[in-house]
């Protein structure tokens, strides 16, 4: 099994690589089935893995090969090698199985596009990028994959590029990214000079042995989080997931709430032993975490897109995740990463099947009622929101309550900050539900009433004005009144019913009754190491009940705004909230501003100084070249008159050298 | 004539004794044929071939020639395969031959095996080639065969005299074929050239290897080598003046600067595929011949000769790179960048190690690759009447020819030194033979050079590319003249060099594992 665990990422690579040959000839379907089914292979071979290492000691849980040796140069070395331990077999699982979901789902979602095969292309290159950065043992194949997954989110995001405004939301997924990348790479370069290798077998032994402590873990792990917060869309840096929803929902679905933007978590987590070395960058994770899940959920409150709301709360969902492994709680942080990319894909893919089955409107203001035509797309809908809420027994609620506990025990501040995002989330997301699925059919109403109470609020009129070029379709909406929702086709539903049933019961990985219910737990123990909660079972059930309150009174609140028709909508929806706080505007005017005059200095800097030199450079190799051409005149005594000049010239030498 | 000069040799015990002590009867040496296969493939097909050519009828399909010279040529490949075996193994080993005339070893195997593709693929490309320009019979093949059959003598031999027989025999084919096509004047012209200055070179080489003979009192290399072991030189002037006179005569044959003037015009001037064939194998046996005599035979005067390969090294990749810039016509540029090439491989000789010769066999073989790959698409693209003169000529080439372009860019590329292509692990390889002795000097002029060069490779590249304004601002134009027509021969020929310039980018092990175990080792003739 050792042996073969480069089959993972080589399923989806050998699907990318006979796409990018056939994929034109094969066309719509047959190009998706061929994606699938290299996914869904990829998700048995990891089940074969996860299988094995389930029967080994908690000490032996581990599978390393090394593929081949990649770079050596001088005492750099990096092989490349794959490792398979409880931490990125979970992650591989969830990859590889919400991903064959939704590549099935896209089967449906893409149908007739023009391009759809080049689509299922660019699936499958992620897939295995994304295998390749979990399952890579070292610091820069994991980079690689890194990278990867950013190319093809950069592909994918403005995968309709016909519309500037999708091609340059890819541009600022991208150039967002970069700031982070930025942190990766002098990390990296950090633990090698540190300790001569970016292996994480040797980090961890490093770490534990005492070799990486005081300011360079600090610097390392502070490092790594700007390399995570750019990933995993963290504040200062979370501006570009909310623009990546141009890209079409099951990109949205896989790589923008499930997959990719998890993984700034999962690398932290991977370097559970440097950040326990690291003191105070912990507290910095933790509150960057805190404040971003705040922050985005108040935004959330106030998005009329459908899927803006959802990418903001998977900003803030992740900010969970940043709080938790900042509390040193990274069970809860897989745990919740697990049961979020059920959840999350499940409503992206909802809300992906609600957009074709309402003609490419992703205003939910003109929504309501589509439970009566799409009753699957609303019943999984329902489940994923019960499960982002909090609603006991869904998953959400148990891996959600751990991270509060941990927070609970680590400051009393941060849990409060948490809860509050808490009772945020089951609002706004109760407020998608009622505006989606409940209530009235709006888009039946005239177009003036919308049009009217949008004008009557003049935020609102911006908003949309800048939610439209998320569009997700750059055919845009064709929404008329007499429009009849219908329920999509089953390879759309199919992934809803998986996901929603997995979003149900999902809790039960890591049940916090007794020792013997926390399965997760005990499986990442290896990586993880063990982790006492600090916390007492009586104080646990009582910051479980506190937390179900929050959560009932968020839906409550929502159910009376929005079914009920009592109180403004508009009193909640603040203009800041809609506007992001304005963060995204201060950096277009810190760009656009001074940042700009900086950058035409070092432009001018560049034009002048570095490329006068080069022009210099090369104008003085020019005069050389047609100065030596004139030697070579084409004459054969000329000729051989080089040729004695360097005999003689050679001789010159031996007489020199010689001893006589 | 060999045996008289051999019979001369002083017997010091080394070899085995020409002359039988009891009798005074000349003893001929034994000869293990089989360990000369390929050789005796390549010289038995040029002289069959010619006897053929007499007594056959003149109507045979004119396709015949070429099919018997690619035939041959895979069959010397194939025929060095177990002989590879046999002389690596621990029991039978390299042997010596001919009274340690000739030494059969992986080195002398790697070269010829090189100098077999090289002439599978001219072959590949000429025949449509010659057909095209109506110059189609079989002398240019046998010339072909001649020419081989000379070059891995050189590989092979262990005596300078039987190498300078065999430079004269690849020499005098070479001459013949730059000079083949009989209706184009600059053709001629550079076949006269290159025989004038040929024989200058020559010259000069044999006055070396004369004065070698003085100062060690043998042309052999392994008695040259134990000599220089044995004694301590008191006076080391005729010695380092052969050495000198003999790395000149090197000098040309590799075309290294200052020896490179005919380089431009002989290449420019030559038959295209014969262009290809002289970068190609002529620089891999004059290569082979000078680490044999250099790096080997006089190893242990390594300090002697090394700083002339290093001025020549840096003068052919300075030369080499910046006059390439300023050339305007594709074959001239090629021909300057062959120059550089030389330079680099000149780097693999100065280092004087093992693994220097390792490295500069292993840029041999992707040169090899790229120079013929190079080369033959200038032949294709310059259809009947050579068309392709200027640089301009190529323009909007890469839209009327996208697969040829794209496969022209990538040997351009793989020269320029870009990763994935074999040129890139080459200079790789090469640069790290020469810090590895400490050279960074050289090290680092040659990476500046590559630069310069790759300026010349994209200029190449963005003519045929972007159709924009000429220099002077007319109107752009398409490919002008007459289709190209591409062969199924050229199409396998140039699938063979693209497939292993990728190969040897991205999958260099093999290859590099070859080149590594084609040491030269010179032994005892056990007459065997």
């Amino acid at each position: 099994m050792e042996k073969l665990l480069w089959i993972i990422p080589a399923i989806p690579f050998a699907g990318f690589l006979f796409l990018v040959v056939f994929g034109r000839r094969l066309g719509d379907p047959g190009a998706g089935w061929i994606a699938t089914t290299a996914v869904g292979g990829s998700f048995l071979a990891v089940v074969a893995v996860f299988v094995e290492l389930m029967g080994n000691d908690a000490e032996s849980r581990m599978l390393h090969q090394s593929v081949f040796d990649w770079i050596a140069a001088g005492r750099f070395s990096v092989g490349f090698g794959l490792l398979a331990d409880p931490l990125s077999v979970t992650m591989c699982l969830f990859v590889t199985g919400v991903g064959a979901l939704i590549h099935l789902y896209a089967i449906g979602y893409m149908k007739g596009d023009p391009r759809f095969s080049k689509f299922f292309v660019y699936l499958n290159l992620f897939i295995t990028a994304m295998l390749m950065l979990v399952l890579g043992d070292n610091l820069l194949l994991t980079f690689l994959g890194w990278e990867g997954v950013g190319a093809c989110s950069y592909f994918l995001i403005s995968f309709w590029h016909e519309d500037p405004a999708n091609a340059s939301a890819g541009k600022k997924a991208f150039v967002t990214n970069r700031i982070g990348d930025w942190g990766f790479m002098i990390g990296t370069f950090l633990v090698w000079t540190t300790i001569g290798s970016i292996n994480y077998l040797d980090i961890s032994e490093a770490a534990h042995s005492g070799r990486i402590v005081g300011g360079t873990a600090v610097a390392i792990a502070l490092l790594f989080m700007v390399g995570a917060a750019g990933k995993s869309a963290q504040l200062p840096l979370f501006v570009w997931l909310p623009d990546a929803m141009a890209g079409p929902t099951p990109v949205s679905a896989l790589i923008h709430a499930a997959t990719m933007v998890t993984s700034g978590v999962y690398l932290l987590v991977r370097l559970n032993p440097v950040l326990h070395e690291a003191s105070w960058a912990n507290d910095v994770i933790a509150w960057v975490g805190v404040i971003t899940a705040l922050v985005a959920a108040t935004i959330a409150v106030s998005q009329n897109d459908i899927k803006k709301v959802l990418a903001y709360s998977t900003v803030s969902q992740l900010g969970y995740l940043f709080l938790a492994v900042g509390t040193r709680n990274y069970v809860a942080a897989i745990f919740h990463m697990v049961t979020h990319a059920f959840f999350k894909a499940l409503m992206f893919l909802g809300s992906g099947s609600v957009i074709v089955g309402m003609a490419h409107e992703q205003d939910m203001r003109k929504f309501g009622n589509l439970r009566k035509y799409m009753p699957i797309t609303a019943g999984t809908f329902i489940i994923g929101w019960l499960a982002i809420a909090g609603v006991p027994p869904f998953s959400g609620f148990w891996s959600k309550d751990e991270i509060l506990a941990g927070a609970w025990a680590e400051n009393k501040v941060m849990w409060a900050l948490g809860l509050l995002t808490a009772l945020l989330t089951a609002f706004y997301m109760s407020r998608q539900v009622f505006l989606t699925f409940f209530g009235t059919e709006k888009w039946r109403e005239p177009v003036t009433a919308v049009h009217h109470e949008a004008s009557g609020e003049g935020v609102e009129e911006s908003t949309a004005a800048e939610n439209a070029h998320s569009n997700d379709h750059d055919h845009g909406s064709h929404l008329t009144p007499d429009h009849t929702p219908r329920e999509s086709p089953w390879v759309m539903t199919l992934p809803l019913v998986v996901l929603s049933l997995l979003a149900l019961v999902a809790g039960v990985l890591n049940l916090p009754f007794s020792s013997g219910t926390k399965h997760l737990e005990h499986w990442l123990e290896p990586v993880v190491g063990s982790h006492e909660l600090g916390v007492e079972g009586s104080q646990l059930v009582v910051l479980a009940v506190v937390a179900v309150l929050c959560g009932l009174i968020g839906i409550g609140f929502a159910a009376m705004v929005y079914l009920r028709g009592k109180g403004s909508p508009a009193a909640i929806e603040r203009a800041e909230f809609a506007h992001g706080w304005y963060i995204d505007e201060a950096y277009s005017w810190f760009m656009g501003g001074p940042g700009r005059k900086f950058f035409e200095a070092v432009s001018w800097f560049d034009r002048t100084v570095i490329d006068g030199v080069v022009n210099g450079v090369a104008a003085g190799v020019s005069a050389t070249g047609s100065g030596l051409r004139l030697a070579q005149t084409g004459r054969v005594r000329n000729s051989a008159i080089g040729i004695a000049a360097g005999t003689v010239a050679v001789l010159v030498y031996v007489v020199v050298r010689m001893s006589v | 004539m060999i045996l008289q000069v051999l019979a001369q040799i002083p017997t010091d015990g080394v070899t085995a004794p020409l002359v039988e002590e009891s009798t005074s009867r000349l003893v001929t040496p034994r000869i293990p044929w089989s360990y000369l296969t390929p050789q005796l493939i390549l010289f038995l097909g040029a002289v069959i071939g010619v006897a053929l050519v007499a007594l056959l009828p003149k109507r045979l399909p004119k396709y015949l020639s070429a099919l018997a010279t690619v035939v041959l040529a895979a069959g010397t490949l194939v025929s060095i395969v177990p002989l590879w075996g046999r002389v690596g193994n621990a029991r039978e080993g390299a042997i010596s031959a001919w009274s340690g005339a000739i030494g059969v070893d992986r080195f002398g195997l790697f070269v010829t095996a090189l100098i077999c593709l090289a002439v599978l693929v001219t072959a590949l490309f000429a025949d449509s080639y010659l057909r095209r320009e109506g110059l189609d019979g079989p002398e240019f093949y046998l010339l072909l065969m001649t020419a081989a059959f000379g070059a891995s003598i050189m590989a092979i031999s262990n005596d300078l005299i039987v190498l300078f027989v065999g430079v004269e025999i690849l020499s005098i084919s070479s001459y013949v074929l730059t000079a083949m096509h009989a209706r184009r004047v600059t053709s001629q012209e550079a076949g006269l050239k290159y025989l004038v200055l040929g024989g200058f070179a020559s010259a000069v080489l044999l006055y070396g290897l004369a004065l070698i003979y003085g100062a060690t009192g043998s042309t052999n290399l392994l008695q040259i080598q134990v000599f220089l072991s044995e004694r301590v030189l008191t006076s080391d002037g005729l010695l380092l003046g052969g050495l000198g006179l003999m790395m000149a005569g090197f000098g040309f044959k590799v075309g290294a600067a200052p020896f490179h003037m005919w380089t431009p015009d002989v290449y420019q001037g030559a038959p295209t595929p014969v262009s290809g064939f002289m970068a190609s194998a002529v620089k891999t046996a004059a290569f082979a011949g000078m680490i044999r005599v250099f790096v080997v035979g006089f190893g242990s005067a390594a300090e002697l000769w090394r700083p002339i390969v290093f001025v020549m090294a840096v003068l052919s990749l300075l030369v080499g790179s910046i006059v390439s810039v300023v050339q305007s016509n594709v074959k001239r540029m090629l021909a300057y960048s062959s120059i550089a090439h030389a330079g680099f491989i000149l780097l693999g000789v100065h280092s004087a190690t093992e693994r220097g010769t390792s490295a500069a066999l292993f840029y041999l073989a992707s040169y090899t690759a790229m120079a013929l790959g190079s080369f033959g698409i200038v032949a294709l693209a310059a259809r009947r009447g050579e068309h392709l003169q200027k640089l301009s000529d190529l323009r909007g080439f890469a839209t009327a020819h996208p697969g040829l372009a794209l496969a022209f860019a990538l040997l351009l590329f793989a020269q320029s030194g870009v990763p994935l292509t074999g040129g890139f692990i080459a200079k790789l390889g090469v640069i790290g033979a020469a810090v590895d002795q400490g050279d960074w000097a050289l090290a680092v002029v040659a990476m500046i050079t590559a630069v310069i060069s790759t300026f010349m490779y994209l200029r190449i590249i963005v003519s045929m590319f972007f159709v924009g304004g000429g220099d002077h601002g007319e109107e752009p134009a398409g490919f002008e003249g007459p289709p190209v027509n591409v062969s199924w021969t050229s199409m396998v020929g140039l699938g063979i060099v693209v497939v292993a310039t990728l190969f040897l980018g991205i999958l260099p092990g093999t290859v590099k594992h070859w080149s590594n175990q084609a040491v030269v080792e010179m032994v005892r003739d056990s007459g065997r």
